[in-house]
Order: structure tokens, then C-alpha cells, then sequence
């Protein structure tokens, strides 16, 4: 599939028309989705009427936007009016918004031609898509393995060339490690750059919404266009959209790059050999690399099982069958309550729910809860620290190429685990970015990842661009 | 360092956050949290007195608009995602049990 910026240029110029790129998109979708399990709901109507407004406005010689007429997929946790939304569980089966999340009426605004809503872990709870109720998702790579999580539909969407762009959600890792699974970019901007206004808030201190393209441009082109204030977004920054296409072709020299060993400590064998490589290959784009140790990193992962479930704990408490969404009726209401939430949510929501519950119940929040806020300052200091030495930080960004489907699902520690470099970005509300770099056994696609402080994301993309090329591609 | 986790606390906190568990299910979520937990004991055990606790990465301020009327969503569009409504509001099975 051709790129997003080159489909948007050529619709501009009338080279093609956005009616022709959705019907292409349609096709591969109707073609691979009953093998792969990507689409939830393919929104074959709403993709029509989309395409065809941006056409009729490029023939009003009418300026339609940076994606004009681009396919691009939505994670399932996406608000669009009237498209049905389950963020994956059963208990929102059958819902459909009364409004649109502001990442959609901005891709909308930029001329893209949604195509419908993907598959995603339960509520987003879970690193490998295998968590949803509707089944899981497969990696088109290869189809025994994961596509990660918990965006992995919206990743799967990407590498099955079913659309060029689309959007996920990382809380501690769910666009990042997908990215890294399916061979994609995958971008963890700045908490508050992106307006979670319309996103089913799962951890609302670390959610951010975030863009997966085959490519550091179209990567940067999309995070652009759903960048910058939001008056309904309460945690939005205060500042417009910046500039990042622009910089992608910035290059590297001159900069600093901390490779932190907590960062790819315990990862593969062929990971560290690429995060190694991806070292050599930035010192040759003209940058300076600083070995760091970063020891606070490794106490994210606890920190963030404990944060991410109370606060889960806490958003979730409104799905108790009385506004929206399923209801079990029983004899009172607080039977139906919990007969609702019994049948409605899977046992890996339950497990987190039941965590974050047992962290802020009386007793034991400040042994638990209040300990992983204390952690979660130290974490913000160390990186503080590290960006004083070091302009960008480079490691793996999964300890391992795509897993087994159901090689992880009986065990939640060690899926847990397959996040553990991930995280610490989100607890401290830095950026990051997933970038592919080189193949591990069976080809399977790894990703590195580069870290930087809030509202570094040109920088970010114009050091992955450097690995981009460095890797082959152009 | 908080103690082992029990049986008996995850019955207690299945009742708080409104779940039911089977007797399976109360074994396998024991064991599962409490792995969960006992890995959560290297930051339990952490001296952090003095240490500033972050609910938010850059610090949550309240933030408030103008109080003027502007549109929002028709009540008729809401009550009609509810499982039920009567008389324009949401409806619930009953809340007080019978009078003694």
C-alpha cells in the first residue's frame, strides 16, 4: 500500500480520488479480516460518505487537509457518533456514541476516510489483543503469532495493508510494543499533547492517544494533525499542534543519545543485538552515545500494575448497568449491578479492577498505592536526570520478536512483563517512539525504541527517521 | 510490607468492586494477584519518607470554563442508550428493601 502522505498528495491533485483509495482499503479489508479479526465493525457507509465529501471539496478547488482521502483504522476505544464502540468487552456490546472524540473530528477535519473500528485488549487491559471478547486479533507477519496490545487491531490494520495510518492508545506500552510486533512506528506523544476527550479512559494519567504508519512521515504527519489544545480535554497542553513533518529529515548530529541498559537489560539476545546496532547507526548519523544506568527504571513495572488498576478500578465503577451498555436484571440494584458487571467484563478487567480496588482499599493504599505515587516521582526525577546527559534515550522496546497466540494468556505476570521497557515513559508523561529495526528469528520484525523528555516528538522523529534509513528503507 | 494475600480479601474485594466469583475463580484470582503483589513488595518496601507523591505527570490543575449555556447532548439521545428509562430518567430496579 502506498504511503499516507503520497495517497493525500495525490488526491490534492486530483491524481486520484479519495472514493478510489477507501474502495482499495475496503477491499483488502473484506479480503484478510475474517483470518485476522482486525475490523470489530467496518463502517462501509460511513467510509463512502467520507470519501466522497473529500472528493466533492477537491473539485470546489477547496483545501481538504493533510490526509485527504487517506484510509485510516480506529481503535475501538475511539467515540464516533452513531459506530458502534465496544473498547472490547461485552458490557458496551452494541453501543454506539451520541459524539466523536476530538482525534476523530480531527482526522476527519485533515480529510481521512475512517473505515471502521478495531480490535483491541478488554478496556485496553492487556499486551497481546488476546483479552477482547470478541476474539483475538492475528499478526499478519505471521499468523500462530500475537500483534501485540493492546492496539493490536489498529497495528494489525497497518501491516495487513488494509489502511496506510491509523490510531491507538498506549497506557504502558499498547501502541509502542504492538508497533514493535508488527514491524510499524508507533508513537507515545507527550501526556496532554493528544486530547483524550472521546477515548474510554482506562488509567487517565497515563492514557495517550497516539498514530502507527508504516513510516517515520506518515507517523509524524498524522500525531500532527491530532495534536494540540483542547479546550474539553481538562489535561490538554496549552499550546497548538508543533511542527514535526518538517523536522523529520532534521538528522541526529551533534546529539546525545543515552543507551540505558535498564532499557534492554533482560531482553532477547537478538534485541540487544539490534538496539546495539540501532547505537552504531546513530554514532555514524553524527551523534554521540552516553552508556547510562537508569536503576529507578525497574521499578515501573510494580509502580504501573498498581497505579493503572486503581485508577482503573475507579473509571471503570461506571458500568453498572443503569446508563449505557449491558444490564443484567436481578431483584435490586445492587444485584443488577453486580450481576452486570459479572457477565459483562472478562477476567482480565476483573483481575485489574480487583487490584486496583485492593491497592486503595483501607489498610493497605499507603503500603500499595501511595508507595507507587512516591516511585512514580523518583521515576520522573531519574529521567530528569538522564535528559541533563542525554537529548534522546535509546533501548528495546519489547524484551522479543511477535509471541505464540495463547503462549502468555494462563500466566498475566509474564504478559505483564512484556511491557516492562515501555512503561516507565508513561509514568513519567514523556514521549517515545517505536521504530523498526532489523528481524529476529523466523523474520519476525524487531522494534527499538527511542525516549525522549515532553514535547521532544520532532526530535524523536527525526532520530528514527535516521534508523529508518539506516535499516533500508527510504 | 504488607502481609501474604488471602482467600478471604479477595472475597472482600470482589463484594467492594461489585463482581461475583465462583469458588474457582476466587483460587485462581488469589493466586494471580498475589504473584502480582509479591512483586509490588519491592516498592512496598522502599523507605520513601519525604518523598513527594505524583498523582499526575505534570500536575493536575483545575481547570474552568466561563459559566454560560452552550449546547450539550438532548436528554432524549442519552436515556435512549439506556438499558431503561421511564419519565425522562434513568430507571432501576428498586434501591430500599421492604419496609419491616
Amino acid at each position: 500500500m502506498r504511503s499516507a502522505l503520497d495517497i493525500a498528495r495525490d488526491v490534492r491533485s486530483g491524481a486520484t480520488t479519495a472514493e478510489s483509495e477507501m474502495a482499495t482499503s475496503l477491499a483488502a479489508i473484506r479480503a484478510k479480516n475474517d483470518e485476522l479479526n482486525v475490523f470489530l465493525f467496518i463502517d462501509e457507509e460511513g467510509a463512502i460518505d467520507a470519501a466522497r465529501r473529500v472528493d466533492e471539496r477537491v473539485t470546489r478547488g477547496e483545501d481538504v487537509g493533510a490526509l485527504a482521502g487517506v484510509p485510516i483504522a480506529l481503535k475501538d476505544n475511539l467515540c464516533q457518533t452513531g459506530v458502534p464502540t465496544t473498547a472490547g468487552s461485552k458490557i458496551l456490546n452494541g453501543w454506539r456514541p451520541p459524539y466523536s472524540a476530538t482525534v476523530v473530528e480531527r482526522v476527519l477535519g485533515a480529510g481521512a476516510v475512517p473505515m471502521g473500528k478495531t480490535n483491541m485488549d478488554e478496556f485496553a487491559m492487556g499486551s497481546s489483543t488476546e483479552t477482547s471478547a470478541f476474539g483475538p486479533t492475528r499478526n499478519p507477519l505471521n499468523v500462530e503469532r500475537v500483534p501485540g496490545g493492546s492496539s493490536g487491531g489498529s497495528a494489525s490494520a497497518v501491516a495487513a495493508d488494509m489502511t496506510p495510518i491509523s490510531l491507538g492508545s498506549d497506557t504502558g506500552g499498547s501502541i509502542r510494543q504492538p508497533a514493535a510486533l508488527c514491524g510499524l512506528v508507533g508513537v507515545k506523544p507527550t501526556y496532554g499533547l493528544v486530547s483524550r476527550y472521546g477515548l474510554i479512559a482506562f488509567a487517565s494519567s497515563l492514557d495517550q492517544i497516539g498514530p502507527f504508519a508504516k513510516n517515520v512521515a506518515d507517523a509524524a504527519a498524522l500525531l500532527e494533525v491530532i495534536a494540540g489544545h483542547d479546550p474539553m480535554d481538562s489535561t490538554s497542553l496549552p499550546e497548538p499542534s508543533p511542527s514535526l513533518l518538517a523536522h523529520v529529515n532534521d538528522g541526529i548530529a551533534g546529539a546525545r543519545v543515552g543507551l540505558v541498559r535498564e532499557l534492554f537489560d533482560g531482553a532477547d539476545d537478538e534485541v540487544v543485538a539490534e538496539v546495539e546496532r540501532a547505537a552504531s547507526a546513530l554514532r555514524d548519523a553524527g551523534a554521540t552515545i552516553v552508556e547510562l544506568s537508569v536503576p529507578e527504571l525497574h521499578l515501573g513495572l510494580s509502580a504501573y500494575y498498581l497505579i493503572a488498576p486503581a485508577e482503573a478500578s475507579s473509571n471503570l465503577a461506571r458500568y453498572d448497568g443503569v446508563r449505557y451498555g449491558l444490564r443484567v436484571d436481578a431483584e435490586d440494584v445492587a444485584a443488577m449491578n453486580e450481576a452486570t458487571r459479572t457477565a459483562g467484563f472478562g477476567a482480565e478487567v476483573k483481575r485489574r479492577i480487583m487490584l486496583g480496588t485492593y491497592a486503595l482499599s483501607a489498610g493497605y493504599y499507603d503500603a500499595y498505592y501511595g508507595q507507587a505515587l512516591k516511585v512514580r516521582t523518583q521515576l520522573i526525577d531519574a529521567f530528569r536526570r538522564a535528559y541533563r546527559v542525554a537529548d534522546v534515550l535509546l533501548g528495546a522496546t519489547a524484551p522479543s520478536v511477535a509471541f505464540a497466540l495463547g503462549e502468555k494468556t494462563a500466566d498475566p505476570m509474564a504478559m505483564y512483563l512484556s511491557d516492562v521497557f515501555t512503561i516507565p515513559t508513561n509514568l513519567a508523561g514523556d514521549a517515545a517512539i517505536s521504530v523498526p529495526f532489523g528481524t529476529g528469528h523466523d523474520g519476525l520484525p524487531i522494534g527499538v525504541q527511542l525516549l525522549g523528555p515532553g514535547r521532544s516528538e520532532a526530535g524523536l522523529f527525526a532520530a528514527a527517521r535516521v534508523l529508518e534509513l539506516a535499516d533500508g528503507r527510504s | 510490607m504488607a502481609s501474604p494475600l488471602r482467600r478471604e480479601d479477595v472475597a472482600k474485594v470482589a463484594k467492594l468492586a461489585r463482581l461475583s466469583l465462583s469458588e474457582a475463580e476466587l483460587d485462581e484470582f488469589t493466586a494471580q494477584l498475589g504473584q502480582v503483589l509479591e512483586h509490588a513488595n519491592d516498592i512496598a518496601a522502599l523507605d520513601l519518607d519525604g518523598v513527594v507523591a505524583t498523582a499526575h505527570p505534570f500536575g493536575l490543575i483545575n481547570v474552568v470554563r466561563a459559566d454560560v449555556l452552550r449546547p450539550s447532548l438532548s436528554r432524549d439521545d442519552v436515556l435512549a442508550m439506556a438499558p431503561d428509562a421511564q419519565d425522562g430518567r434513568f430507571a432501576v430496579p428498586r434501591i430500599l428493601g421492604e419496609a419491616p
